[in-house]
């Protein structure tokens, strides 16, 4: 008797335990759902009054008279990512194949901290860097140099500032992705009589390929939802930007600025529930398309 | 006997750790020398020294002579890729390169400057064939390597290093990853390359070293212990190491 009961008990401290940590992975996973639930839900008011082809694909923004196109946001968001990922890449890629190829053991076992410590500074303080730093030099010195005369708000400040912000976070994958790279096959395509650059080249970056290509995509996902830092430095003007020296007005800057200002009109409300919904989404897309690669890479 | 490789008093370190110690010895021409020994004795670290892969360790240290036809290959005036185009290093494990078949056969031209189709697809027919793959493999060469199983791996490999026409194969336990039909259609392939080319072998088998050799060479804890022809070596073994390794020992 008192051995069944104590069988039992066991039984149910055993359900108990998985059953708690299940609830914290359910609660894991309904979160998200909730908050997409909600934009959705809260952005639904807005796509019933407008069409979204309309939405997405006008220049228009004019929220009191109720005229909400996102595109000059989205070309921002676009133009800024884009850029940062074009400066930032190279040097990644070439910073990491330096360090995990070329560079003495110490240099690599002291860059290890250091990178995780940049990749840690609150962005404000890259805002902040960039308005004392950046802006002041597009202003003075690059604008001139092109024969611009501009202020240093701009595409350029934010992709500056944001490929600054993204490149320790980039590197470190990298990293990690290219030392995973095995020794024998360097050794291999080496006896072969390549050379260590042609080795590097063919061999190792070509092997590590769906790594590279996937931290880049999840640097981009960084980049698009960031938002102080760009915030800081890009100008925030609502028109499309047609050159890097113009500001720009990125959606994450769009939400953080104008919540909470204008909830008199519902429309506005949604609209930047939209713009939430919007930026989650291509987020999303970016993190799965680049796990994906991963995936797909570790199981080849 | 003339000799193709000859070793002098070769020292390595890593982080000042010996790892060989004083190796001498003679690599004969168009022979197969096998070497022995039990695991962590030296026997790859010896193997990679040859085409100076070892350069690669961090930490590495070496010094002593090893004349590749008469040149000193060590000192630091040599061209690394002559060096190793003359040798085709099989590894303990295949590892193809992350291409296709084809492009896999052909790297080591390719890498040298030699594009011409016709002439590199020759090559690839001619290797395949000659290690015994072509019929497995010819309407698929366009596949990533990494689809093949474990032993044909193991004989592209093979395929890939005669392809660069080297003058010396330089075989790391080649079929320890293999079942024993693949193992023994290596084996068998060995003792008729051995004809063009000296080969070195690394081996755990003892079957597999009396089968295959002609000259070998026993190692222990870093040193050459012994060496001297398969009857010497294994039939009246001078040392006492030698002889309970021989009688199994140790591994
Ligand atoms: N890259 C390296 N760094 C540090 N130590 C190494 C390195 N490579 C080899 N060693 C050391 O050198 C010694 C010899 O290694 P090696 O791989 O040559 O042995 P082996 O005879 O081939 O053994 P096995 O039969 O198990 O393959 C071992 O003690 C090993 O720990
Ligand atoms: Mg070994």
């Amino acid at each position: 008797m008192k051995h069944i009961r104590l069988t039992r008990y066991r039984k149910w401290r055993n359900v108990f335990h998985q059953s708690w940590m299940m609830i914290a992975l359910l609660a894991m996973l309904f979160i998200p759902l909730v908050l997409v639930a909600g934009l959705i839900m809260k952005s639904m008011l807005l796509l019933e009054n407008h069409p979204l082809f309309e939405l997405l694909f006008s220049s228009d923004w004019s929220p009191l008279s109720s005229r909400f196109g996102f595109l000059p946001f989205i070309v921002s968001s676009l133009w800024i990512t884009i850029l940062s990922l074009l400066i930032s890449a190279p040097v990644c890629l070439l910073t990491a194949i330096h360090l995990t190829q070329y560079a003495k053991r110490w240099v690599l076992r002291i860059m290890h901290p250091v990178i995780d410590i940049l990749a840690g500074i609150p962005s404000v303080i890259f805002g902040v860097w960039g308005i004392l730093v950046i802006v002041p030099f597009i202003s003075h010195q690059l604008g001139p140099l092109f024969g611009k005369s501009v202020s240093g708000y701009s595409i350029l400040a934010g992709a500056f500032v944001l490929s600054i912000m993204i490149i320790p976070f980039m590197l470190n994958m990298l990293i990690d992705i290219i030392k995973a790279v095995p020794n024998e096959l360097q050794e291999a395509s080496l006896s072969l009589g390549a050379s260590k650059w042609q080795t590097i080249k063919f061999v190792v970056v070509r092997k590590a390929l769906p790594g590279i290509v996937s931290s880049f995509g999840l640097g981009m996902s960084r980049a698009f939802g960031e938002t102080i830092a760009v915030l800081m430095v890009v100008g925030n003007v609502t028109r499309i930007p047609t050159g890097v020296f113009q500001p720009g007005y990125p959606l994450p800057a769009l939400i953080a600025n104008n919540y909470g200002e204008m909830l008199s009109i519902p429309l506005y409300d949604s609209a930047l529930m939209l713009a939430a919904l919007i930026l989650f989404l291509v987020v999303l897309m970016f993190n799965v398309f680049s796990r994906f690669l991963i995936l797909k890479a570790e199981t080849h | 006997m003339n000799n193709k490789i000859s070793i002098h008093n070769l020292c390595l370190s890593i982080d000042r750790q010996p790892i060989l110690k004083n190796v001498s010895l003679n690599i004969p021409t168009n022979k197969i020398t096998v070497i022995l020994g039990p695991s962590g004795c030296g026997k790859t670290t010896l193997l990679k020294s040859l085409n100076r892969l070892t350069d690669l360790i961090p930490g590495v240290q070496q010094s002593g002579e090893i004349m590749l036809d008469g040149v000193n290959i060590l000192n630091g005036n040599q061209d690394l890729v002559d060096i190793r185009q003359k040798m085709g290093l099989l590894a303990q494990r295949p590892y193809p390169l992350p291409m296709n078949i084809y492009k896999n056969i052909t790297y080591g031209l390719r890498i040298s400057g030699r594009r011409n189709r016709q002439f590199l697809d020759k090559r690839v027919e001619h290797y395949l064939k000659m290690v015994n793959l072509w019929d497995e493999v010819k309407d698929r060469l366009k596949d990533p390597a990494s689809a093949l199983s474990i032993g044909q791996q193991q004989r592209l490999c093979l395929a890939r290093g005669l392809a660069v026409d080297p003058e010396i194969i330089l075989a790391d336990e080649p079929t320890s990853s293999l079942d024993p039909i693949s193992s023994k259609l290596i084996e068998e392939k060995f003792l008729e390359l051995k004809s063009q080319y000296t080969i070195v072998l690394v081996t755990h088998i003892l079957r597999q070293a009396r089968r295959m050799a002609d000259y070998v060479v026993f190692m222990y804890l870093g040193e050459v212990i012994e060496q001297g022809t398969p009857d010497e070596l294994f039939n009246n073994p001078q040392h006492p190491v030698t002889k309970s390794y021989l009688s199994g020992q140790f591994y």
